[in-house]
């Protein structure tokens, strides 16, 4: 490697929130023109290293230089003027404004004081012409599916001629095209002398892209390695900090086969369930014990279909029985009433209350069905948000502490637990081990595995086909609103023969209907 | 050292702390103006005294201000409380002055439990419009807002109707146990909704609605019923507070009783530490909040200030009052009064960053 100079250099970073020390001595360097992995688990301090650097957060000691000289930003916006410019994993943009209002919202071009609106839609095209976006820049940005929403968000981010891009999990909710095309766009950034901080959970797209890597554990870093020099597994240990042969545990355990778990009455039963203009009818069986997964694309219906059963949307169409009795769900609380729960994938806005305190998030939906009459006694809270605290490992173990302070796993573990305190017979996962680290993921999907075994029913939503395979017991398969196919889970079942189901399995192409 | 150090932070970091020193230094800039101000003394088994005349004149914007909490606490307003006021009053009066004994006891309760019934009526109206139908909570409380006072001078036929009811005279300025009246009511009232919202789930589930309403009904929470019931608990302190306010007078103005409470009502949920953007909610807060405003309206008083800058001065004490409140705004204070580094913890750190912030 050729003797240059950091663009980005942080020493002795340190930062500590009441009762959680979440960076502690961090040292991070980042080169000109380089792609650098940020890598750790949930809770290891990613997320507030990057907001530190981008002076969300002040610090407690440590430097931070730019090119040699000195900076503390005092927010995101003097660091953008800076040159380091941030999308995150949610996009945070105005989704009621333009697409070209969204680009340049805060930094208009002007003319005589006012906005010069033509000038605006031009170098937006532009722009997005960069990254090979050929939208319409006067529509909506909320018009926009997620994906090209969160294209946008680049868009904005190159355009203050930055020269550090901090990309946190940017390809969380993209589908393989949009990530193949992301990763273009990040190697031409980086080919242009553009230095970028990319945090992601998919290891496939770390060693795709990424020239260094550096791991934080616990609010410290382990450490700073080349890619080429730190193999996967290696890297996951050190991630993890201890070995690791969890997934692969769960892939020998022996997997009842269909017919065993099949038989009997089903627990809930769709027959030509849909809903006008969200999904098309469907039928699907899910019995005790079993597991069925959902694999599709973004934007296929997997979502909507989880809706349906669990009245989050009403369906419009077909018939519903839940343990062999016909049931209309109209709400969320019918739905609860027959046993039925629903994590959704969108943990912030339709999972958690994000100033209320873990304990009370995690005993909220046994509480709402109870009625506010009949306060859960406060020494059986305590004795199920200890027992939930323990047995998923949330951390920091406070149950006093409000939940938005958690990193994105340990929200997603008090949302569980929210739901498996109610003892469900079908739990509805959407997503749940999305933005999360390995170790959770493990542990989730551990979990799915043995409440499945204790007899459970479980639909469980993932873009991840190897976890969809691993878990399930049957697959159905979703493209473009309709359910094209359900495959059993045997030794023919692979993640090629669910891709090709994707890729033909509807008659008709094209965008979708909505 | 550590450990008193950490204490004094934790007072200092609770949320009630500021609101509290602000009534403290009101309090005390009262008693340094006239050093009788402090004085509490025992006149006929009663207490005597400023201090408790705050009380007592504060006890109806309390009443108006809990019931205001729990509105706010799920996202929602309550503009109607200053007519409902003026309706429960006027009711309750034109019931009595109707009667031949104003002073039967027997009549008097007739009276309130009527007033008190039409005041749930119109909670429940705005229960309906916000929860059932859908309107925004500031339209749909403005409604009865402005139609309110029309009932109220429908009800009164645009006089003041006046009354001569010595039970009904008790709720404004009677007393029992030597305090006044209305003082014990306040408490009352403070005490079953504290208990109401923290000894069931209610408040948990209020919050739970004004913090991320879609989690709530996904979480199985039926919120139309929450945000039903708590209009009507705010009308129904608003009923309480209409009885005091008429009683104190003896009589019932559907124009002027009442008058921009609910602006006074929602200040005191504001300083107390309530957000208007729904979620957490402090009763605790909202009564010194209220306390801080009437403790304000009598240091006007007291203080002679002339009228015409009156309404300024207590503007002005309000800005510093939600000034001091917000974290965001002390912060800012801290960083630009803290010259020197107030941790020894590497100092010479500290003091780039502040050559970096300074440049």
């Amino acid at each position: 490697m050729s003797p240059r100079h950091p663009v980005l250099t942080m020493t002795a970073i340190s930062k500590h929130f009441p009762g959680v020390r979440a960076l502690d001595g961090v040292d991070f360097r980042l080169f000109p023109g380089e792609v650098h992995a940020l890598m750790g688990e949930n809770g290891a301090g990613k997320s507030t290293l990057i907001k530190v650097l981008t002076g969300v957060y002040g610090t407690d000691t440590g430097t931070i230089t730019l090119d040699g000289a000195e900076v503390s930003f005092s927010g995101p916006m003097q660091a953008t003027a800076a040159g380091v410019s941030t999308v995150y994993q949610e996009v945070n943009l105005c989704t009621n404004l333009s697409v070209a209002e969204n680009i340049f919202i805060g930094r208009e071009p002007r003319r005589f004081g006012a906005v010069n609106w033509r000038q605006m839609r031009r170098q937006a095209r532009e722009l997005l012409a960069r990254i090979d976006l050929d939208i319409d820049v006067t529509a909506l940005l909320g018009s926009y599916s997620l994906a090209v929403q969160q294209m946008v968000a680049i868009a904005r981010a190159i355009d203050v001629r930055a020269r550090v891009l901090i990309l946190d999990e940017p390809t969380s909710s993209l589908d393989a095209d949009e990530v193949a095309q992301l990763m273009r766009i990040m190697r031409q950034l980086r080919d242009e002398g553009i230095a970028i901080l990319f945090v992601t959970h998919f290891l496939d797209q770390v060693y795709g892209i990424a020239d260094r890597i550096t791991v934080l554990r616990n609010g410290r870093l382990v450490g700073e390695y080349p890619t080429a020099d730190l193999p996967q597994i290696a890297l996951v240990e050190k991630m993890i900090g201890k070995e690791l042969d969890a997934l692969e545990q769960i892939d020998e355990q022996s997997r009842r086969d269909l017919a065993t778990v099949e038989a009997g009455t089903p627990f809930v039963a769709a027959t030509d369930l849909g809903r006008t203009g969200s999904v098309a009818p469907f039928s699907l069986t899910i019995h005790a014990g079993e597991v069925v997964g959902l694999a599709g694309l973004l934007g296929s219906g997997r979502t909507e279909v989880a809706r349906l059963f669990f009245g989050a949307d009403r369906a419009d169409l077909g018939r519903l029985t839940v343990d062999g009795q016909p049931a209309t769900i109209r709400r969320p609380v019918a739905a609860i009433a027959r046993d039925i729960a629903f994590c959704s994938e969108n943990r912030r806005t339709e999972g958690l209350v994000g100033e209320l305190s873990v304990r009370e998030n995690i005993v909220l939906a046994l509480q709402a069905a109870r009625g506010w009459l009949r306060p859960v006694p406060r020494r059986r809270q305590d004795e199920l948000v200890q027992r939930y605290i323990r047995a998923l490992h949330i951390r920091p173990a406070d149950p006093d502490m409000p939940v938005r302070n958690l990193s994105g796993g340990n929200q997603q573990k008090v949302l569980l637990a929210r739901w498996l305190i109610t003892e469900p017979k079908l739990l509805i996962l959407d997503e749940p081990t999305r933005g999360i680290d390995i170790g959770a993921k493990a542990e989730i999907q551990r979990l799915v595995a043995q409440l499945s075994d204790g007899g459970m029913a479980v639909l469980f939503i993932s873009a991840e086909l190897e976890e969809v395979l691993r878990l399930s017991h049957k697959v159905a398969v979703m493209r473009d609103r309709r359910m094209v196919a359900q495959l059993a889970n045997d030794d023919t079942l692979d993640a090629d023969r669910i891709m090709r189901a994707i890729a033909s399995g509807a008659p008709q192409e094209g965008p979708d209907p909505a | 050292m550590s450990t008193g150090k950490s204490r004094l932070a934790a007072v200092t970091g609770h949320r009630l702390f500021w609101p509290v020193v602000v009534l403290v230094v009101l309090l005390a800039a009262n008693a340094a103006y006239r050093p009788s101000f402090l004085a509490v003394e025992v006149k006929n088994g009663h207490l005597y005294g400023s201090l408790i005349d705050i009380l007592r004149l504060s006890a109806p914007l309390v009443l108006v201000a809990l019931g205001m909490s729990l509105v706010i606490a799920t996202g929602g307003i309550d503009l109607s409380v200053g007519s409902v006021v003026a309706v429960s009053g006027a009711v309750a009066c034109l019931h009595i002055s109707e009667r031949p004994d104003q002073n039967n006891v027997a009549g008097v309760l007739t009276a309130l439990a009527v007033a008190f019934g039409i005041a749930l009526l119109l909670g429940a109206w705005n229960g309906v419009l916000v929860s059932v139908i859908g309107i925004q909570p500031i339209i749909a409380t403005l409604i009865l807002m402005v139609a309110g006072r029309g009932l109220a001078q429908l009800v009164t036929s645009g006089q003041i109707i006046t009354i001569n009811s010595g039970p009904y005279r008790t709720i404004g300025v009677g007393h029992l146990l030597t305090l006044p009246f209305a003082i014990i009511v306040a408490l009352a009232v403070t005490v079953a909704l504290a208990v109401l919202t923290r000894r069931t789930a209610l408040g948990m589930i209020i919050e739970a609605v004004g913090g991320n309403a879609e989690a709530s009904r996904l979480a199985g929470i039926r919120s139309r019923r929450i945000i039903f019931l708590v209009y009507v608990v705010s009308a129904a302190c608003a009923a309480v507070a209409g009885f005091m306010m008429t009683a104190n007078v003896s009589s019932a103005d559907g124009n002027a009783a009442g008058l921009w409470v609910e602006l006074d009502a929602i200040l005191a949920v504001v300083i107390g530490g309530t957000s208007l953007a729904g979620g957490r909610f402090f009763l605790s807060g909202t009564i010194v909040g209220a306390l801080i405003i009437q403790t304000l309206t009598t240091s006007v008083y007291a203080m002679n200030i002339s009228p015409q800058t009156a309404l300024l001065f207590k503007a002005v004490v309000v800005i510093v009052v939600c000034l001091i409140q917000a974290p965001a705004f002390r912060a800012r204070i801290r960083t630009r009064f803290r010259r020197r580094p107030a941790t020894p913890v590497a100092p010479t750190v500290v003091e780039k960053q502040k050559e970096q912030v300074a440049a």
